[in-house]
């Protein structure tokens, strides 16, 4: 190992500064808040700006073209619409929890975005529990959705809802049974440590097959939990009309929009995080010149182009995909996902053991 | 309205209820493609029971081809099945022509093939697209309508019109071909034929799609007979039923094709006869596009008021859709005495009360859209 990485993360350094002085540690707390609002917020509108785009491209036009050079202004014109229509709530509806469910799914993917390690420096807590964390926070969308789903008093809602109940439930166990391929291998569960422990080259290639394995797999599963195509049945368009989200209208609308694009984020940012060296650089151990050049790029660009690609993998799903059937998408993640999810992890523990993987430590 | 309750009590001895309940979709509904409501019974995510209801578009058509001459009616049928309203119209030309013993040439006739076959190219590649949105996925969607624009425009600058082509009158056709209209053709059979093979590979040989249709919704081939379903719905079921080829109107009796037909009748073999439909336009557009006959287009005044001989008339012609069937009941008079028009997406719309039950609400999406209905064309 020994890579030289010293990583510090923002709630580390309100510890310091809080027994020095009350102000400074409440000021890395605002900081933190406002930092956290304006990121989700920023990133949510690039994300659908580069959705529009990808899109666009993707079906041989041009996509938002007016507001601003190449539309970049276009979402940002389409929430400030959004913040300004009115929000519905349907008479016969559950009122508390209608207004409720919006901010469950919103404040599961702030929850996850929190223990995302984006550079070095850049991390708001670094837990060592950090992979548990994640899987237990990004669960907690699905209470969002469910929510939702019940408190409008539609028959639709309601369909979409238990859709996405039993597929985001049934989903996590794949998800996390890949996730537990890279914590054999690095030996920890804490993010940092997971990204340090690639210093050498990352555990998609460096655990041989079953790194890649597990990386289809959670990315498969991720795509599920987080409802995108092809696994986008709890919205289902052509068959539920709007799904869960039908009877939201406005401000709460948005959120559920910027939860699902931001959760895109997430997963991309886990599978860069874990399978493909986080911020860490193209490394091959033992090249160091090779390793030099690639060390010019920063750790924070760095994880922005791997999260970016996974991002327009993800996309690109979505662009070409058909929708799977309620059936058949139980059907792939028991008999298909977990199986073989569980064969990768057995395959894994036996060559942590004997250590039949690149770069042993 | 009314829910069946029913006690799980005696199933697995507990207190729990399920309940079969009522839900509407449409009029107002993505997959419903236009204003069509199903209502449906559903338990769960399983379909029970599918009760179309109609009407939320009837204009009284039939009533109003009562006031007007055989020429205007014409312009009506654009508004039946509107992706076929060059068969629509020919269907009347013909029907009229048949009655009051108009002859036509032989270039009217080419045109008319020719056009015709244009707008199933058209129609199949809308159908298409809307197909691949239905099953969830967008992208063919784009693509469909961009192919379909070629084919539109093609059509338009010969014309006039892209939608509401008002174009195969009795006696001819409204206007000669375009210049252009040759050479168009053959410059999108070019384009189309790697397109088509793009389809393909996009949603035809994808797992996801074909894993959504194979096997969904089969339709057997005596109850499409007994439902009177015609075109595509009928023959991917397995009967080989088309008018082009059994009783041959237009051209179609000197051109070379084959009339795709499928195995089993479910909406893979929906989704495969119009693709492969799509591939027999374009060859019977290459045989006929080289030598169009000369000619006059329109054999009588474009003005006139036919008068038809006292009589009954049917006559019928095979629409992207199906068998597209005029009936005229003249009393010698410049107007019709009474107007029916037989449109073959009510038929098929009936399978779908067949084949739905016992499926998801997912695939009833899939076969509603293989099914391939255009509403005003139902409630006229």
């Amino acid at each position: 190992m020994g890579s030289g990485w010293e990583t510090t993360t923002l709630a580390e350094r309100a510890a310091e500064a809080m027994p020095g002085s009350l102000l400074a540690g409440a000021g890395y707390v605002l900081l933190a808040v406002v930092g956290a609002s304006l990121f989700v917020a920023v990133l949510g509108m690039a994300l659908i700006y580069a959705e529009r785009k990808v899109a666009a491209h993707f079906q041989c036009r041009l996509g938002p073209m007016r507001v601003g050079p190449h539309g970049i202004f276009q979402t940002v014109a389409d929430t400030i619409k959004l913040l300004f229509k009115e929000d519905i709530v349907p008479a016969q509806s559950d009122r508390v929890l209608h207004l409720a469910a919006p901010f469950f799914s919103m404040m599961a993917t702030l929850l996850a975005l929190v223990a995302l390690p984006m550079s070095p420096i850049v991390q708001v807590a670094d837990m060592n529990i950090g992979v548990l964390y994640i899987t237990a926070v990004t669960g907690f969308g699905v209470l969002g959705v469910l929510l939702a789903g019940w408190s409008s008093n539609n028959k639709w809602s309601l369909l979409g809802a238990m859709r996405a109940g039993a597929q985001i439930i049934s989903y996590e166990v794949s998800a996390t049974m890949s996730l537990l391929v890279v914590v054999l291998f690095s030996g920890s569960m804490q993010l940092s440590r997971i990204v340090e422990s690639q210093a050498d080259g990352w555990w998609i290639w460096r655990a041989p097959v079953v790194g890649v394995v597990a990386f289809v797999i959670f990315l498969i599963a991720s795509l599920a939990e987080i409802s995108r195509t092809p696994f986008d049945l709890p919205e289902g368009e052509s068959e539920l009309t709007a799904g869960f989200h039908t009877e939201y209208s406005g401000l709460r609308f948005a959120m559920f929009f910027l939860a699902e694009f931001v959760n895109m984020f997430v997963v991309s940012a886990m599978a860069t995080t874990l399978f493909l060296g986080g911020w860490m650089p193209f490394h091959i151990g033992g090249v160091e010149s090779f390793n030099a050049v690639m060390d010019l790029l920063p750790p924070g660009a760095w994880f922005a182009l791997k999260s970016a690609a996974v991002v327009f993998l993800i996309m690109w799903f979505r662009w070409t995909f058909p929708r799977l059937r309620v059936d058949q998408l139980m059907k792939l993640e028991w008999k298909v996902l977990l199986p073989i999810g569980f064969v990768n992890l057995f395959a894994a523990a036996t060559a942590v053991v004997f250590g039949w993987y690149f770069f042993p430590f | 309205m009314s829910a069946i309750v029913t006690t799980l009590e005696q199933r697995i001895g507990r207190g729990a209820t399920t309940q079969e309940f009522f839900v509407n979709m449409g009029p107002q509904h993505p997959s419903t493609h236009g204003v069509l409501r199903l209502v449906l019974k559903l338990e769960g995510e399983t379909v029970k029971d599918v009760i179309p209801v109609l009407g939320y578009v009837h204009r009284g058509v039939e009533k109003m081809g009562e006031h007007l001459s055989y020429r205007q009616f014409v312009h009506l049928t654009d508004r039946l099945d509107y992706l076929s309203a060059l068969a629509n119209n020919w269907a009347v030309a013909k029907a009229v022509e048949k009655a009051a013993g108009i002859e036509t040439n032989e270039r009217i006739e080419t045109i008319r093939t020719l056009v015709a076959e244009l707008q199933r190219i058209a129609s199949h590649q809308l159908w298409w697209g809307v197909f691949g949105m239905d099953l969830g996925a967008f992208t063919p969607f784009l693509y469909g309508f961009r192919d379909r624009e070629r084919i539109t425009d093609i059509l338009e600058e010969t014309i006039g019109a892209r939608l509401t082509m008002n174009y195969i009158q009795p006696g001819g056709v409204m206007f000669d071909l375009h210049p252009d209209f040759q050479r168009k053709v053959k410059e999108f059979i070019a384009y189309f034929r790697p397109k088509l093979e793009e389809y393909e590979t996009l949603l035809s040989r994808n797992i996801i799609a074909q894993e959504r249709m194979r096997g969904v919704g089969v339709l057997e081939a005596a109850q499409a007979v007994a439902l009177g379903a015609t075109g595509p719905v009928l023959r991917a079921s397995g009967v080989a039923h088309d008018l082009r080829k059994s009783e041959p109107y237009g051209v179609y009796g000197k051109v070379e094709f084959d009339v795709p037909v499928g195995a089993r009748g479910d909406c893979w073999d929906r989704y495969w006869v119009r693709i492969e439909e799509i591939r027999q336009s374009l060859r019977i557009i290459e045989q006929l596009i080289e030598n169009i006959p000369e000619g006059k287009h329109l054999l009588v005044k474009p003005a006139v008021r036919t008068k038809v001989p006292e009589g009954i008339t049917y006559s019928q012609v095979e629409t992207a859709r199906g068998v597209f069937g005029v009936l005229l009941v003249s009393d010698g008079k410049d107007v019709p005495y009474r107007i029916h028009v037989r449109t073959p997406n009510f038929n098929n719309l009936w399978a779908i009360t067949r084949i739905a039950p016992g499926w998801r609400v997912a695939d009833l999406v899939t076969m509603i859209s293989s099914l391939d209905i255009v509403v005003p064309d139902i409630d006229r």
